[in-house]
């Protein structure tokens, strides 16, 4: 159905079957699923600026799909960090939420869009009316938290994840009607979401 | 603990295949999520082990940054790389400087087997066996003066050779220090191989230095000058992170690292991490040295 967004996780498989994990392949696995949400979330955050400009509606249903997809993979990386990093050890997993920074933004990340993966259905979009639309803009705080995670997780050169901090705060400044209203073909409909 | 011996440690042919370990990792994860009771079971760890870490794992997970930060790819950026001739100079409050050739030094110094555990500061180890002789030794030939405190290493500056030196985030090149009376310890070593081979260029070829109480980033590779100092010098590291890397980098579970976990570690090659030792379970041998130092303040 999104066959792209499997990608990742084909790739990974792949490099499974011919031994390309790495002599560390926990740590490159959770970094390979934690850099696919990151990129997903990044594309879904992308949907509604180029659908304005590039006048095509059509693209619309991608955002949803797109972030699902991000959940995914960040549901998938979590698995990880817990279940095979950490194989269940609570108590180190516990310092590690309480102690370091990263995890705490990341799991932080992860938890807001649990909501937001439940009500991601049509029926619960028309039950929750207009506080479905509120609820929903909790993704512009989610997309800044998991380039926040990666940027406290590298080890000095902060210019891969600043990348993608200027990517994430570029697609946010869109939103903003002011700025909006200034690029041609973006506020075409007003209101933003 | 005792540095490491033949007797204390497994073969590396006796180390499962990494696929085949995936495919336990991969069960014991469906196991531990359906059966409380095996969670249990497999919390009451046994006696860690010491297994030697497959040659091909030592020479292909590389943290050299002057090849790539990439350390899958050091290997391949590595192949090319000279090390004949290499030189070293010593030099700085030594009464007889000199510059010593490689082969030169081996002849002089008499390396031997050496096993140590190897912590990187990213939360994984290795268990290496190095061939290298105490720095003990060249320092007693070098006859450092009364002044002399601290022992400065430089790594090989040479752009072409080394095309992670563009990278103009790092202040190039490498540079590591240790105190005299560290330096003196005979648990410290400068290695020239592994497994009984000469070193491979990602591993620092010909000649680095090997400190296994320390997280790894101290143990500089391809040295090409060591420098008898009165200052404390500053590494590459504390320049670039002053609030996360100290001068000491001692292994230590209960300093914590802003970005990793200092108190567990994974041991290259085992699914299940380790609870990480004081001094990298040198302590027996190395605790005296900071005796009276905070080691929290002192990281």
């Amino acid at each position: 159905m999104h066959p792209l967004a499997l990608v990742p996780l084909a790739l990974l498989l792949w490099r499974f079957k011919t031994d390309q994990l790495t002599a560390n392949p926990i740590q490159f696995i959770t970094h390979w699923t934690g850099n696919a949400a990151l990129r997903l979330l990044l594309l879904s955050l992308a949907v509604t600026p180029v659908k304005r400009l590039a006048a095509l509606p059509a693209l619309n249903p991608l955002r949803k799909r797109l972030g699902l997809w991000g959940f995914f993979y960040a549901s998938l990386h979590l698995t990880i960090f817990i279940g095979l990093d950490y194989f269940f050890d609570w108590q180190l997993l516990w310092e590690e939420l309480s102690q370091k920074r990263y995890v705490l933004v990341g799991f932080t990340a992860w938890l807001l869009m649990v909501p937001l993966a439940v009500t991601s259905t049509r029926g619960w979009q028309k039950r929750l009316g207009r506080r479905w639309t509120l609820l929903h803009r909790s993704v512009y705080a989610v997309t800044p938290l998991a380039v926040i995670h990666f940027v406290w997780l590298v080890k000095s050169d902060y210019r891969e994840p600043a990348l993608y901090g200027i990517v994430v705060a570029l697609l946010l400044l869109l939103r903003i009607k002011k700025i909006a209203a200034r690029v041609p073909g973006l506020s075409r409909i007003p209101g933003l979401s | 603990m005792k540095p490491l011996s033949h007797a204390d440690v497994t073969p590396a042919k006796l180390y499962r295949s990494r696929r085949s370990f995936l495919k336990t990792a991969g069960n014991g994860l469906l196991a531990a999520a359906l059966s409380p009771a095996l969670r249990l079971k497999a919390a009451s760890a046994e006696p860690p082990v010491d297994t030697l870490t497959p040659y091909k794992d030592i020479t292909h997970y590389n943290n050299f940054y002057e090849f790539s930060t990439d350390k899958v790819r050091v290997a391949r950026l590595a192949k090319n790389f000279r090390t004949d001739p290499w030189s070293v100079e010593v030099t700085g409050l030594v009464d007889k400087p000199g510059t010593y050739d490689v082969a030169a030094m081996v002849a002089q110094f008499k390396p031997e087997e050496r096993i140590y555990r190897l912590r990187c500061v990213e939360a994984w180890s290795m268990v290496i066996p190095w061939t290298g002789f105490p720095i003990s030794r060249l320092l007693e030939a070098v006859a450092p003066t009364s002044q002399a405190r601290y022992l400065k290493f430089v790594t090989l500056m040479d752009k072409r050779q080394f095309p992670g030196q563009k990278n103009s985030w790092y202040r190039w090149p490498y540079v590591e220090g240790l105190r005299l009376d560290e330096a003196m310890h005979d648990l410290a070593i400068i290695a020239t191989g592994i497994y009984g081979k000469d070193l491979l260029p990602q591993n620092g070829a010909p000649i680095r230095l090997v400190v296994p109480w320390k997280y790894g980033f101290k143990s500089i590779k391809s040295v090409v000058k060591i420098e008898l100092v009165q200052e404390q010098p500053t590494s590459l590291w504390m320049a670039a992170a002053p609030r996360e890397y100290g001068f000491y980098a001692n292994v230590n579970p209960s300093v914590s690292h802003p970005r990793w976990s200092q108190s567990s570690e994974r041991r290259i090659g085992e699914f299940r991490r380790r609870r990480t030792l004081l001094f990298n379970g040198y302590d027996e041998e190395v605790a005296q040295l900071y005796e009276g130092l905070d080691l929290r303040a002192n990281f």
